[in-house]
């Protein structure tokens, strides 16, 4: 579904993604992990279409269609979900408006009609209770006052109420404590269909104890390192980063 | 301290020329004001930019203009304000429509309200309740560097009158509907002048409101005494067309433990100044001083607050906020006075703006002028862009760019639309605001608030 080629992308002139390929199937849960700074987050802001991110060279295909083309709103309508690292706060907008909006524009994108009052507020029941959030959050602002974990969580529910097709949770986990770990990681997988993907950056290890990946990424200096299964995970939590740095930059050392 | 106008003869020599006219419809009481007001207008005049009040104004472009002067009603023009008035479908408020700066219901120059407060003509009213005129008329109005204050003391004779006696509670709104019609360019000016006495409650509504495609210039003052313990709301919805020039100036008079707001929303106008002054005249009172206004082409929004605390232990704020588009441009000056006694004042100030584009602009300037040593003050302006974050934000979910700009600038707004308390008339003023945004809202056809 999405294919990643040689990917080069800046932040305010810097180069951070060095040539990045990744692809991901139907299905599949895949886990980019990295040490901070390596691009992680760079690598979410070019798939969900982020201005501050500029891709200089290479190619995303999703479905066979050049993303980079296409809108924010328009990669979110064809199913690409972006799950904040540091979610928005939107004072005035209400979390009823806001979801109502995005759910109905979603509608309409399918060809269907948009949900009556009663029946959203049906949906947005059965997915509050399926992501265990506080039934209080959905009537206040968008994230607005609410704790880190809330937010986090908010973002869970988000995603479950628009169902995407390729989910990129950018450090949900990071500053959560266990409890709000596990409700988001109990919306990943309860929300997995054998048709979706979602591809889960983090810095740690202990998501993975809950969410099982199919493949992991080592993403360090803008390039993909090292992919293999769940494993290796496992031995980047026994080893550190450094292992994998030293590894890296001797190679790099002997191409030069 | 001669910061006067070019033009500001042409509007004296106006008094001079028409002095017959202009006293001959009005009790001796009122015209007792003409002769000091005039010489403090031709002292003073009509402000210019050099004067700090009107810094950001050019109020000449306005003045230079030869405008038909509207010194008498016109019963031709009060059948139009008849059909008006007959043609919308009523929001619930005791109606009160001024044509021209006249009231025009000539069977029933002043009635009372279930609740036995009196409203009506300022002219009828100077006759039938000279008293409480003598009491109050020309109390509030004082302006020591404004001429144009002057000018409407000089000139106007007619305008709105609203009696609440002690311990009334209006439960409805009062609505004011502003009309300006003619079939040529005209200046005119009304004075509004509303007592609440002790104990008391009541709203008004004010729509300034434009009704031929001519310029008009308007010139208004509303006096306002709030009695002890008194609740009093005014809240005043513009939506007049581009070649309409409204300056109105309010001043508001607050005894003991009483509670005033003010809410300015500006939906439409070619230029329009509002000059808020809130004096804080008794121990415990509070005030509140609102305002929202939406601005694009050429438009020029101007909102002046002058806050007064004269007594210990009062509380004010200010809260404005506007959306500049095209070449718009905005000013806001919010003055907070505390007298050297006025110790334990609570003062707050806010006034936050997001320009849609390059060319508009917004000038915003506090100015807090404190005595008192024991005293809480705050102030901030923002200008700005709409939040890029936020914006992602919302487009990421799906949301198209236009609709999420949209909604962003609605919850931006909606902050001043919350301050309303009539329910009825807030519900209506987000569609008003909504609409409005959108660009659909160019010339409303009749009064915003009932048939928006």
């Amino acid at each position: 579904m999405l294919i990643i080629k040689n990917l080069h992308a800046s932040i305010n002139g810097k180069e951070i993604l060095k040539g990045l390929d990744l692809e991901v199937k139907p299905g599949e849960i895949h886990a980019i992990m990295g040490p901070n700074g390596s691009g992680k987050s760079t690598l979410a802001a070019v798939i969900a279409g982020r201005e501050i991110a500029r891709v200089t060279e290479g190619t995303v295909e999703y479905f066979g269609r050049n993303l980079l083309e296409m809108l924010p709103e328009e990669r979110s309508k064809e199913g690409i979900f972006l799950g904040f690292q540091y979610p928005i706060e939107i004072p005035g907008v209400s979390m009823v408006n806001f979801l109502k909006t995005a759910v109905n524009t979603h509608r309409r994108h399918k060809g269907l009609e948009p949900l009556s009052a009663s029946d959203f507020l049906k949906l947005m029941r059965e997915k509050k209770e399926m992501v265990e959030i506080d039934s209080k959050l959905a009537n206040r602002s968008v994230n607005e006052g609410f704790s880190g974990g809330e937010k986090k969580k908010n973002e869970i529910f988000q995603m479950a109420m628009l169902e995407p097709t390729l989910a990129i949770l950018d450090e949900t986990d990071s500053g959560l404590d266990i409890d709000a770990l596990r409700v988001v990681a109990n919306g990943v997988n309860k929300l997995k269909r054998p048709d979706n993907s979602a591809v889960v950056i983090t810095h740690y290890q202990r998501l993975l104890d809950y969410i099982v990946p199919d493949v992991v990424h080592v993403l360090y200096d803008g390039r993909i390192v090292r992919t293999a299964g769940k494993e290796l995970a496992l031995e980047l939590e026994e080893k550190g980063y450094e292992w994998i740095r030293s590894e890296v930059d001797n190679q790099t050392g002997y191409e030069l | 301290m001669n910061y006067k106008s070019e033009f500001s003869e042409r509007y004296s020599d106006l008094y001079t020329e028409n002095k017959q006219l202009i006293q001959s419809s009005s009790t001796e009481y009122i015209n007792s004001f003409r002769e000091e007001a005039i010489e403090r207008y031709r002292i003073l005049g009509i402000p210019s930019r050099k004067s700090e009040m009107y810094r950001y104004t050019n109020l000449d472009i306005f003045f230079r203009h030869d405008f038909k002067n509207y010194l008498a009603p016109d019963d031709e023009d009060f059948i139009k304000a008849e059909e008006f008035r007959c043609d919308v479908a009523s929001l619930d408020t005791h109606g009160l429509v001024l044509m021209n700066g006249f009231y025009p219901d000539l069977k029933n120059k002043l009635r009372q309200l279930p609740e036995g407060v009196w409203v009506g003509s300022l002219r009828e009213a100077s006759v039938r309740f000279s008293d409480r005129i003598r009491e109050h008329y020309g109390k509030y109005a004082k302006s020591e560097s404004d001429g144009l204050v002057h000018l409407n003391t000089a000139m106007a004779s007619d305008g709105i009158f609203v009696y609440v006696p002690e311990g009334t509670r209006l439960t409805k709104p009062v609505q004011i509907v502003n009309l300006v019609y003619s079939d040529e360019d005209i200046f005119n000016q009304h004075r509004n002048l509303i007592i609440v006495e002790k104990n008391s409650e009541i709203a008004i509504i004010i729509c300034d409101h434009t009704l031929s495609p001519r310029k008009f210039l308007t010139n208004a003052v509303t006096e306002v005494y709030v009695g002890e313990n008194s609740h009093f709301d005014i809240i005043r919805v513009q939506n007049e067309h581009n070649n309409a020039s409204k300056i109105s100036h309010t001043f508001i008079h607050q005894e003991k433990n009483s509670q005033a707001s003010s809410n300015n929303l500006t939906l439409h106008g070619g230029l329009v100044r509002n000059s808020t002054y809130h004096f804080l005249g008794g121990e415990g009172a509070e005030s509140n001083s609102y305002g929202l206004y939406l601005a694009d082409k050429f438009q020029h929004v101007d909102n002046y607050i002058n806050v007064e605390h004269a007594f210990p232990h009062c509380t004010s704020n200010q809260l404005f906020k506007g959306v500049l588009d095209d070449m718009a441009t905005g000013a806001f000056n919010g003055r907070i006075y505390v007298a050297k006694d006025a110790q334990g004042t609570l003062a707050y100030q806010r006034n936050n703006n997001i320009l849609l584009t390059d060319d508009a602009k917004m000038y915003t300037k506090p100015q807090l002028e404190i005595y008192a040593d024991d005293v809480k003050c705050s102030h901030g302006a923002t200008v700005g862009q709409i939040d890029n974050d936020a914006l992602f934000y919302l487009r990421s979910r799906g949301i198209e760019k236009r609709e999420a700009m949209l909604m962003l600038m609605f919850a931006f707004t909606h902050e001043v639309i919350q301050k309303i308390r009539i329910d009825p008339l807030r519900e209506r003023m987000d569609n008003l605001v909504m609409q409005r945004l959108k660009g659909e809202l160019s010339r409303c056809a009749s009064c915003m608030v009932q048939c928006g």
